[in-house]
């Protein structure tokens, strides 16, 4: 059982190892020749004002929020649509009513405006 | 016993690796094919200098990538802006390590193989975050709220139509998926999930920031988005991972909704004791580089859409209808419409 996840173990250790050594190999055969004109933040040819760690848009932020809520709703999907034909009508109408309860939310947020952009 | 664990570990790398190295060559022809395709559709020759027919093309690059300079911004943090390629290749690839090819032919058949593909798949975001925080450059950090935003919207459309597939085949495991859907083209999950599949699939070249979803990478607005100031080789990982990625959606694509190894004339009178009609990898593999043609086409096809654009699609379009096709799937199974895992 266990042993079924050790090749998973070992590929995640491989994938790593890939990207690494590239950019190792990469920095190993690639010239080193700084300068403070390469070196700066692109900005489109303009000397880089300000620093690059700015406030954003909040948005965004909300986004990251809703997405959790709905990644977890899509968890919870998960094991219910595996066994919905053991589990019946019964099954079906209680994740409808949890799904009922998401979906209101979902129509507060889009109603407000959170969907916006 | 210490021999024996030896060997299974050798072994096992030697299993990866065959998996590993066909994938990155897929990959640097790939890129090939996609300047060729789109070449050949602006009537154009694509590349056709390197080799015979522009073949050796692909190879020209990566050695030019890797002798290229990493350049290190001077305000960038050091140790992220490494990590951030690492973060998102590894990702792309380890995923395959429950790809099931063929019914026997895969490496890891763990019962909740579409669960860590998911898992995986999500990880893909950080590089791209860290990648545009640790840059420390404007461009970089807007791209990579940008794409991180729409990421991990669209990934919600797709999380819903990976219920869909789960509510019809009974099993969150790829190989059960693709059995699930035997007996011919139209028992495979496409036909009864046909939003879904089209959502799905949408959504999977939105997940991996290709057109006409390239506003993360707008040329004309933020120039390359979260990797604009990777060089060289590091610069080379992120563009390994992002085509890892395509060739990753277009194999769950086929798996999902297109009965992966199954061949398409199952039940077909006449054909059904032929060879075409017997499951084989090459299916798979045929309907992969399927829905990897998709991907250049629409990027030969399709304007870039507007960020405002994006979002409402993903939120105000594709939520909505995965939610009411998920309900729709599973009535059907319930009234036994759609016999679950068959």
């Amino acid at each position: 059982m266990l042993a079924d996840y050790f090749p998973i173990l070992v590929f995640l250790g491989i994938s790593v190892a890939l990207g690494a050594i590239l950019v190792v190999v990469g920095s190993v055969l690639g010239p080193k020749r700084p300068g403070d004109d390469k070196m700066s933040p692109y900005e489109c040819g303009f000397e880089a004002f300000e620093d690059a760690r700015m406030k954003f848009d909040v948005r965004y932020y909300l986004v990251a929020i809703l997405f959790i809520i709905f990644d977890l709703e899509i968890a919870f999907l998960f094991p219910w649509a595996v066994v919905l034909e053991s589990i019946g009508w019964t099954g079906f109408w209680a994740m409808m009513v949890f799904l009922g309860i998401l979906v209101v939310g979902f129509i507060y947020e889009w109603k407000k405006g959170a969907l916006e952009w | 016993m210490d021999m024996q664990m030896l060997t299974t570990l050798l072994w096992t790398v030697a299993k990866i690796l065959m998996i590993v190295v066909p994938l990155i060559l897929t990959v640097a022809y790939y890129t090939y094919a996609e300047r060729k395709v789109i070449g050949y559709m602006q009537s154009r020759m694509g590349p056709n200098r390197v080799g015979p027919w522009g073949l050796l093309q692909p190879f020209a690059d990566v050695f030019k990538l890797l002798f290229k300079e990493i350049i290190l911004p001077s305000n960038a943090n050091k140790f992220l802006f490494y990590l951030a390629p690492v973060l998102s290749l590894a990702p792309a690839f380890a995923a395959w390590a429950v790809v099931p090819f063929d019914d026997w032919l895969v490496l890891a058949d763990i019962d909740a193989s579409l669960l860590y593909v998911l898992a995986l798949t999500s990880m893909g975001v950080y590089g791209v975050i860290v990648a545009g925080w640790a840059s420390n450059s404007k461009y970089a950090f807007i791209g990579a709220l940008r794409s991180a935003a729409q990421i991990v919207s669209y990934e919600i459309a797709m999380g819903f139509a990976l219920v869909g597939v789960i509510i019809v085949a009974g099993s969150i495991n790829l190989r059960e998926i693709v059995l699930a859907q035997q007996g011919g083209i139209f028992d495979w999950f496409w036909l009864p999930l046909l939003p879904l599949f089209m959502v799905y699939f949408i959504s999977g070249v939105a997940e991996t920031n290709r057109a006409p979803f390239d506003v993360a990478e707008g040329e004309s607005e933020i120039v390359a988005g979260f990797h604009v100031e990777y060089a060289g080789a590091a610069f080379a990982v992120f563009f390994l991972a992002e085509y890892a990625n395509m060739i990753l959606i277009s194999a769950l694509t086929a798996l999902l909704f297109a009965g992966g190894w199954l061949s398409p004339f199952e039940n077909v009178p006449l054909l059904a004791e032929t060879f075409i009609a017997q499951p084989h990898a090459a299916w798979f593999l045929g309907k992969m580089f399927f829905f990897m043609f998709f991907f250049l086409w629409f990027r030969a096809t399709f304007p870039r859409y507007r960020y405002d654009q994006i979002m409402r699609l993903g939120w105000k379009v594709f939520i909505p209808i995965t939610i009411v096709w998920l309900i729709v799937a599973a009535v059907f199974v319930l009234l036994g419409w759609v016999e679950q895992g068959a």
